[in-house]
């Protein structure tokens, strides 16, 4: 199973998705902001967390349209896999791979701290490892992480079960304390928390290693 | 040709940026401020034979998310 995580100026979470995926044997590869084709073979596109571009403009809006990004969409369009996680999350609202915007935290601050995080749905190869309703404790890390989307499309991802991540204390304000979303196809994943920050035993935590390695396991027996 | 596009929140979307500078001016003593809505200007210094839909171009690609943010355009000659 080969990952390819995407690396942006600014990036700052990458090395520790490479990591994680790596931990759950994966065969990863990093791939440059300025390349315009990913790997061949690439199976999951990890986008990670960071600023990107100094989140100038708006967080991801630069990254979005960076020539990678234009490659990593033919591989969603295509059924590929992709991890989004907090910048990268932003990063995929941005290019439209995943519906709604991350707006400015409700209380204007930045919030680093672990988090307790509900699983809404197993129904993905990210979160099959888990069963619905669990609780995870999990790190977030962003000044822009309070999730939007008009009331017809929070309708129907709530409808669709594409909301696989609740916050249990919705720390930002997001729409339905949604702290994660899927694609239709359920093979795009955005989330804010970072499970890639509770994949070690260093971390203090490991209830995001289940994630890599369902999804591993997903992509390999495929 | 110059170019100003003034980008703001969408009216429903929660600013709360301008909401903090709303209070703000209320505790200061500036009576009466009922609401707050912070938005950005982007100059954008173009060719002369650029048109107000190459800009409406720019916006709708990258200069606005307009998921949550509406864009006006005012062309400076």
């Amino acid at each position: 199973m080969r990952a390819a995580i995407v690396v942006f100026p600014g990036s700052n979470c990458d090395r520790d998705l490479a990591t994680a995926f790596d931990a759950a044997g994966a065969d990863v590869h990093m791939v440059w902001h300025k390349d315009t084709a990913l790997p061949g073979g690439t199976d999951i596109v990890g986008v990670p967390g960071g600023f990107s571009f100094g989140d100038y403009l708006r967080c991801g809006a630069i990254a979005a349209n960076s020539p990678i990004c234009k490659a990593v969409k033919a591989h969603a369009d295509a059924g590929g896999f992709v991890l989004g996680i907090c910048n990268g999350f932003q990063v995929l609202t941005e290019t439209g791979l995943l519906p709604g915007a991350l707006l400015r935290n409700a209380e204007l601050k930045y919030i680093c701290k672990t988090i307790g995080l509900t699983v809404e749905s197993s129904n993905s190869a990210f979160t099959e490892g888990y069963n619905a309703g669990d609780t995870l404790q999990i790190p977030i890390a962003h000044h822009d992480g309070n999730y939007f989307a008009d009331e017809a499309t929070i309708a129907m991802l709530e409808g669709d079960d594409r909301v696989v991540f609740r916050y249990v204390d919705n720390p930002n304000g997001s729409r339905n304390s949604i702290a994660g979303i899927v694609s239709a196809n359920r093979r795009v994943l955005g989330m804010m928390p970072h499970p890639e920050r509770a994949a070690d035993l260093g971390h203090g935590g490991t209830d995001g290693v289940a994630m890599f390695r369902s999804l591993v396991g997903a992509v390999t027996s495929a | 040709m110059k170019a100003r596009v003034h980008v703001m929140l969408k009216n429903g979307v929660l600013d709360p940026q301008g909401e903090a500078v709303r209070h703000a001016l209320g505790s200061m003593g500036f009576e009466g401020v009922a609401g707050v809505r912070q938005g950005k200007v982007i100059e954008l210094d173009l060719a002369d034979d650029a048109t107000e839909a190459d800009v409406a171009r720019m916006c709708e690609k990258l200069l606005a998310n307009t998921v949550i943010e509406s864009y006006t355009i005012e062309i400076a000659g």
